[in-house]
């Protein structure tokens, strides 16, 4: 079963690969500008476009197909999470190859289900590249033979923590492709050049914010929570809820650097740019914790398996 | 003279100076921006807290990094570099954060109930400014139905001739406020913790016991205003412990399950209760808690002098170095006739390896064997009870012993590795503070949920015009958020349906 996992897995990379190379033709072949089709705001002075007729758009059928063909992917990859936790009989949640698996489904399903409230095609190319990123990541140096759990990780709130950590993990990459798109984007408003380019595929620098704004009003409390579950489970494990343990730490420094982005949003100053910055840099923190603290800390949380 | 917020001019008058530069002072600790440079700077502050290795954490492991780095390692740990999270500047750091935090929160809750005890507001005169804006035809019910309309949907009203002015989501200040609020309440929960709290460090031999006293405690830290001898008087025997592992594939000897059977006593002349605790479920008695962190073998040792006393009859400790549980452990006999020490690996399933020598190769004792070394001469007397200092000691002699096995060394005396037994690493804890911190961590995920969730937000329904009327409706979010354009466009659909 273990191996049909694998199989699952490998099959999903496949199927994300092709959805990959579709939203990048249909990124690539987007003339009308996004812009267009965006509902203006109402008040005068807003940029007055005509909506474009969706017919005219080349890139819209690609991506359309994308889009689906990255629900078959999650789908495969889904069955070959659950057949990995059914050949070891436990939550697969038990390394780090696994828990990367299911950071790779969070990330998918936060956009495919964002992507069904709002176009964001244009976003495809950077989620699925994350995605296929991650899964890369996790058959090659992170992958660990399916086995029974450690001790220390014998308790439900494994399932708990790790699982709000994953959702909080799709979350803010999904929040930093909305904010690289949205600093590409506000340079090119800055000097007129929104006809060409990238920039011209993009939404407007204002809807791009306020879409990596909600998607991390949304996450911040999941990761809050997140990492009171993870004191909670120390707590109970360890005899201590916080130790500043590297992945505390690291946890503790991506939840204050997010603060700070949530903060800079309402201080003069401190809008558009340069709390899209400090965003980015909380981004950064969260990989560090992710990936580099296994590998170059040594701490409690060593059970990535590799 | 400037307009601009500016330090007061010293040509003020003294005490008025004195004054001036305190509120200045004060606005600037309270004001947003400082905040947020606070923030980013407790980041920056942690970071090297997980980049070098910390006291609290792994004292050996900033021991080892002094004397590998003894040029920079001394600058760095008088900056307080190996102790980040005790260090001054951090405190510094997060003090004033604590301060601005409070001086934002006071007078935010001050104007909050202000606001909540005045009706909403006026009708601004424009409302085709506001960021949310529609319009719609009306007639002379058109305000009563958007009245109707807001009081329904739980909005709060205010109704004039013209104009009717409602107010929604009044939860995200009530969340914003108690975040920060249980955020304070959490810190000082940590400092209760800090102050009260205490925890220790035993290592327990199958067999053996402690009881909650100093004396028992391999290793205490202890609050500030932890009265040592008023730590809970329990007793607990370690009567049995099991460790499994996993026997093949890649991760083959990785621990799958520790268990121990413990004789529990809640305090002196209280019965003895039989109780199993594991990793992840530790014992509590009497509002500590006793954790298994850890284990290892400690191999019994039976030596015997020349005229066939028993000097020594023992299980002695030994510490694992690695993941197969290859152990080290030594035994002092400095106060014989003849001083006499053992230095010993202890291998629960050991192979000779033509590199490494004697080492494990599995956890568990598949083939147990304990590979000896003898010595003589002056040995010292107290120090680490793991280790031994061989210089200036004689070798007499070195052996591989399988239990049961005795080894007669030339002096005459006789060792006897009669078996072996499991040890357990166990932390006993109290944390007087753990229920508050936890109930002030419930309440900062509701605050901030409801802060970032919820948006507050207000309406507008005006009506204007003479011959042909209109109604106007506009809104205006206080806290981010798109959520009243959709209430602007609701209001505006409601009353045009109604109106036909």
């Amino acid at each position: 079963m273990a191996q049909l996992s694998n199989l699952m897995v490998y099959a999903s990379m496949l199927v994300y690969t092709l959805a990959l190379f579709l939203f990048a033709a249909s990124l690539a072949a987007r003339r009308v500008p996004l812009a267009a089709k965006q509902k203006v705001l109402v008040g005068a002075g807003g940029p007055q476009t005509v909506e474009a007729d969706p017919g005219d758009d080349p890139g819209r059928r690609s991506g359309n197909i994308a889009l689906s063909l990255s629900w078959l992917g999650t789908i495969l990859l889904t069955i070959g999470f659950v057949l990995r936790g059914l050949a070891a009989e436990r939550f697969p949640l038990g390394n780090m190859y696994e828990f990367s698996l299911a950071a790779a489904i969070c990330v998918a399903l936060v956009y495919l289900i964002a992507a069904s409230r709002t176009d964001l095609r244009w976003l495809g190319v950077w989620v699925i590249g994350a995605v296929l990123l991650t899964l890369g990541l996790a058959v090659t140096i992170l992958y660990t033979e399916s086995a029974q759990l450690v001790p220390a990780l014998k308790s439900w709130w494994l399932v708990i923590h790790v699982s709000a950590a994953a959702l909080s993990g799709g979350a803010f990459t999904l929040s930093a492709g909305f904010t690289v798109a949205y600093l590409l984007r506000q340079r090119a408003e800055d000097r007129g050049t929104t006809d060409k380019g990238l920039a011209s595929r993009l939404p407007s620098a204002e809807r791009l914010d306020a879409l990596a704004y909600r998607t991390i009003a949304f996450v911040f409390p999941v990761w809050t929570f997140a990492v009171i579950a993870g004191a909670i489970w120390a707590e109970n494990a360890w005899g201590r809820y916080w130790g500043w343990d590297p992945k505390e730490t690291w946890a503790f420094i991506t939840w204050v650097v997010y603060a700070g982005y949530l903060h800079a949003r309402s201080t003069a100053g401190w809008k558009g740019r340069k709390a899209a910055i400090i965003s980015l840099i909380a981004f950064s923190a969260f990989i560090i914790n992710f990936f580099g603290v296994n590998f170059f800390a040594s701490g409690l949380h060593s059970y990535s398996g590799v | 003279m400037t307009t601009t917020v500016t330090p007061p001019a010293p040509t003020s008058g003294p005490s008025l100076g004195v004054r001036g530069w305190l509120r200045w002072g004060w606005r600037s600790l309270t004001s947003m921006r400082t905040a947020l440079i606070l923030l980013l700077l407790l980041a920056l502050a942690s970071i090297p807290g997980s980049v070098f290795p910390q006291r609290g954490t792994a004292p050996e492991r900033v021991v080892d990094y002094i004397t590998a780095n003894p040029t920079i390692g001394p600058w760095l740990d008088r900056l307080g570099m190996f102790d980040v999270f005790a260090a001054p500047w951090f405190a510094a750091v997060y003090l004033l954060l604590c301060v601005s935090l409070i001086g934002c929160i006071v007078p935010r809750t001050a104007e909050f109930i202000g606001v909540l005890r005045r009706p909403p507001v006026k009708a601004p005169s424009r409302l085709s400014r506001m960021p949310a804006f529609e319009t719609t035809t009306a007639d002379v019910d058109t305000l009563d139905r958007a009245e109707a309309y807001l009081r329904a949907n739980r909005w709060r009203v205010r109704r004039e001739d013209n104009w009717v002015s409602a107010e929604k989501g009044y939860l995200h200040e009530v969340g914003n406020l108690l975040f920060h609020l249980c955020f304070i309440f959490l810190l000082v929960a940590v400092a209760v913790g800090g102050l009260f709290g205490w925890s220790a460090k035993v290592i327990v031999v199958e067999g053996t016991g402690f009881t909650g006293s100093l004396t028992q405690f391999d290793s205490f830290r202890k609050g500030r205003l932890v009265n040592p001898d008023q730590i809970a008087p329990f007793s607990v025997v370690l009567q049995d412990f099991t460790a499994t592992f996993q026997e093949s594939g890649q991760q083959r000897g990785a621990p799958r399950q520790f268990e121990a059977d413990a004789l529990v006593t809640q305090r002196p002349g209280a019965p003895e209760v039989a109780e199993t605790f594991s990793v992840n479920d530790p014992l509590v008695i009497d509002g500590s808690k006793v954790f298994l962190v850890g284990h290892g073998y400690a191999p019994e040792i039976k030596i015997t002098d020349a005229d066939g006393e028993v000097v020594f009859d023992d299980a002695v400790v030994f510490l694992p170095r690695d993941g197969n549980l290859t152990s080290a452990g030594v035994v002092k006999l400095p106060d014989l006739e003849q001083p006499f020490a053992l230095t010993g690996l202890f291998l629960p399933t050991a192979v000779i390896d033509p590199v490494m020598g004697p080492v494990s190769v599995f956890p568990a004792a598949n083939d147990p064997q304990l590979f000896l070394g003898a010595f003589d001469g002056q040995v010292p007397a107290g120090g680490n009870v793991y280790t031994l200092d061989t210089s200036g000691l004689n070798r007499i002699g070195t052996e591989a012993l399988r239990p049961g096995q005795s080894w007669d060394l030339a002096n005459g005396m006789t060792v006897e590795f009669v078996g072996f037994r499991d040890f357990a690493n166990v932390t006993v804890a109290h944390d007087p503070g753990r229920w508050f911190a936890l109930a002030a961590s419930v309440l900062v995920i509701l605050g901030v949920s409801m802060s970032l969730l919820l948006q507050r937000r207000r309406v507008w329904v005006k009506v204007t015009g003479d011959s042909v009327t209109v109604a106007e409706v506009a809104g205006l979010s206080k806290s981010g958020g798109g959520k009243v354009h959709d209430d602007v466009r609701e209001i505006a659909v409601t009353l045009r349906e109604q109106g036909k």
